[in-house]
């Protein structure tokens, strides 16, 4: 046991920092540190992949001195999940973060709850 | 290799190309261009429909240059069409039923945004119901979400962008389990096209290993679609979704979005996970429970609501907990019912919000429920559509979701532990639905309070309609109304076709 522990530090690391990242981006009322939440989850994510698609004394998946042979090289899949998970939460994050400057702009808080009252207000003025 | 095989991918990539060319064009034009889509992606499924209704058998589609075990695949079979084949129906009358109000609710400048995002739904919808291969899945659900979110925060009001940002917080916790889900699956078997990752599952299950990681897998995945489409506990975001975006974006996220996350739940189960395997782990024991809860609370706070935007909302979260129960009961025939359902939520819901906008537009915009007293007299078919829809939810015979109820209680007889909660939870909520969506149909058509307090007898002869759309039924609207009325007729009256190619499908399935 002790030794799995010690041998898949990794992996650990990605599911600490997922919860991390999870936890804040649903109990946090400050939208910022939502959306900086939701970019350590992913974050978290592309750690466990990288980490699963490394192989110890291997090169990176790029041919430059002929050699053809797959075992010289860690597999390439990962990393293109990587690549595309990092698009997607990168535009995920650009939404948020326009929704949040529209509702800063708008009500003057970053806090979820007090632009929940104030739109209450807002709409009780009506 | 037959023509019509081409079209799931014909139709997923029309619906996408359509929205980047939708940025350059004025709202008019990107509004024809997206109804034209859609109707052509309607005939493509259908044509897709009726090519495996055929030939009896479901067939991969290689996208790109490599095979299998590397490269992107799409899958179409029966339940394939048939489900794509209603979302394009529901999607096509929502959007033109809506047309009006879209026109009143989004900026002029952005019109043609609106309809960006609502290809962007119809083609990420479409991939979900196509794709064999759960990465290209886990994109496609990004799509979805940043799609609906626009349509939410399409109507800019202080409400719908609150609205907004709470559904941008729910999916994205949704959609980081689901990844981190395919991640964990993709650490133990090697795989992410759903065929060859049930072969390496199924050779794990014979030799015993990684049961535990397996196990999380599937309840990882569940929880994160499960938040995604709204299940109680998780709905809490939808009641202000549904009732503040405008009623072409509502009819499309309440009656399509949820379904579209469903549908992958139900692929992911039955084409990676095994199906007798995921009865076996009692994850879906915890998805029964929370359907029945979500069954009876949803109905209990749509109940207590006096504003019937909100009301209809939280209807949806207790039709999700039927889906859900459905699917929990862990049999064939549940998983029939549960299929069945997301039609015939698709078609009413749909139905539900048009012809409601009908309605609060007849009454000065006013959407609480004594403002709306006589509004079934003041816009006559808006009231008749609703009331189809009211009926229809309710499980009146000849409509669909008494076809839906039917089917969800012939299926609780046969699985002994769970027949008697199911029964008295369809019992419960049917009462309760009857209760809450009678009452409103009933206040339709009473005359209008006057004389206790003389405004809310004004509404006929215009007082406070300024703000208030003057033409009330385009075209659009009424054939709109009356094709989802037609929708909901075919899905209760010729309902045995439609389970039989049900049932081919999820068979296709395996």
């Amino acid at each position: 046991m002790a030794a799995e522990v010690l041998f898949n530090l990794e992996e650990e690391a990605a599911m600490v920092l997922f919860g991390i990242g999870f936890t804040m981006l649903l109990l946090h009322r400050n939208l910022i540190k939502k959306i900086m939440g939701l970019n350590i989850m992913d974050t978290a994510v592309y750690l466990f992949l990288a980490a699963k698609g490394y192989i110890q004394g291997r090169a990176v998946p790029i041919m430059t001195d002929g050699i053809t042979s797959a075992s010289a090289y860690i597999n390439p899949v990962p990393s293109g999940l990587v690549l595309t998970g990092i698009v997607v939460s990168v535009s995920t994050t650009a939404l948020m973060l326009a929704l949040t400057i529209r509702l800063y702009v708008r009500y003057g808080s970053l806090d979820l709850d007090r632009i929940l009252i104030r739109v209450k207000e807002e709409e009780e003025r009506k | 290799m037959s023509f019509v095989q081409n079209f799931p991918f014909f139709s997923i990539i029309a619906a996408m190309f359509s929205g980047i060319v939708s940025s350059a064009l004025s709202g008019k034009k990107a509004r024809n261009l997206s109804i034209f889509v859609i109707i052509l992606t309607t005939l493509m499924s259908a044509a897709v429909l009726m090519f495996c209704a055929r030939t009896g058998e479901s067939y991969t589609y290689m996208m790109g240059h490599f095979p299998a075990p590397w490269g992107n695949e799409i899958r179409a079979g029966v339940l394939e069409g048939l489900t794509a084949l209603v979302f394009g129906v529901v999607m096509l009358w929502a959007v033109t039923g809506g047309i009006r109000y879209t026109e009143w609710d989004v900026e002029p400048t952005k019109q043609n945004l609106f309809y960006i995002m609502i290809d962007l739904m119809l083609s990420s919808l479409l991939a979900l119901i196509y794709t064999n291969d759960l990465f290209t899945a886990y994109v496609f659900v990004e799509i979805n979400t940043i799609a609906g979110c626009g349509l939410i925060m399409m109507r800019q009001t202080g409400r719908s962008l609150t609205a907004a940002i709470r559904y941008m917080v729910m999916s994205s916790l949704g959609s980081g389990l689901f990844l981190i889900g395919l991640s964990l699956l993709y650490d133990v078997t090697g795989q992410l096209l759903m065929t060859p990752a049930r072969e390496a599952v199924a050779a794990l299950r014979e030799t015993g290993s990684y049961e535990l990681p397996l196990l999380v897998i599937v309840a990882v995945i569940s929880v994160g679609l499960a938040i995604k489409s709204g299940l109680y506990p998780f709905h809490y975001w939808i009641p202000d979704t549904y009732g503040h975006a405008t009623p072409a974006a509502s009819a499309v996220l309440s009656g399509l979005v949820s379904k579209g996350y469903i549908f992958l739940l139900i692929k992911f189960f039955y084409r990676v996970m095994e199906w007798e395997n995921v009865i076996y782990s009692h994850i879906v024991n915890v998805l029964f429970l929370f359907g029945v809860a979500g069954m009876i609370m949803g109905s209990l706070q749509a109940l207590l609501m006096k504003d019937t935007r909100k009301m209809i909302a939280y209807s949806s979260v207790a039709q999700i907990g039927y889906i859900y129960m459905g699917i929990g009961l862990g049999t064939q025939a549940g998983m029939v019912a549960a299929v069945f359902h997301i039609f015939t939520h698709a078609a009413t819901k749909a139905l539900l919000f048009i012809s409601s906008a009908g309605l609060y537009n007849a009454s000065g915009g006013k959407t609480d429920y004594r403002s709306l007293r006589g509004a079934g007299y003041r816009n006559l078919l808006a009231g008749i559509g609703f009331t189809a829809g009211a009926m229809s939810m309710v499980g009146f015979p000849m409509l669909a979701g008494f076809i839906s109820k039917l089917l969800f209680a012939t299926a609780a007889l046969k699985s002994p532990h769970k027949m008697l909660i199911t029964l008295i939870a369809l019992a419960v909520s049917t009462v309760l639905n009857a209760a809450y969506f009678l009452r409103f149909v009933i206040s339709l058509y009473r005359p209008p309070q006057s004389g206790t307090d003389g405004e809310n007898g004004a509404f006929p002869d215009g007082a406070g309609q300024e703000k208030a759309p003057r033409a009330v039924n385009s075209l659009n609207l009424r054939l709109a109304v009356v094709c989802l009325v037609i929708l909901n007729l075919v899905l209760g009256l010729f309902s045995q076709p439609i389970v039989r190619a049900i049932e081919t499908g999820l068979a296709m399935f395996d």
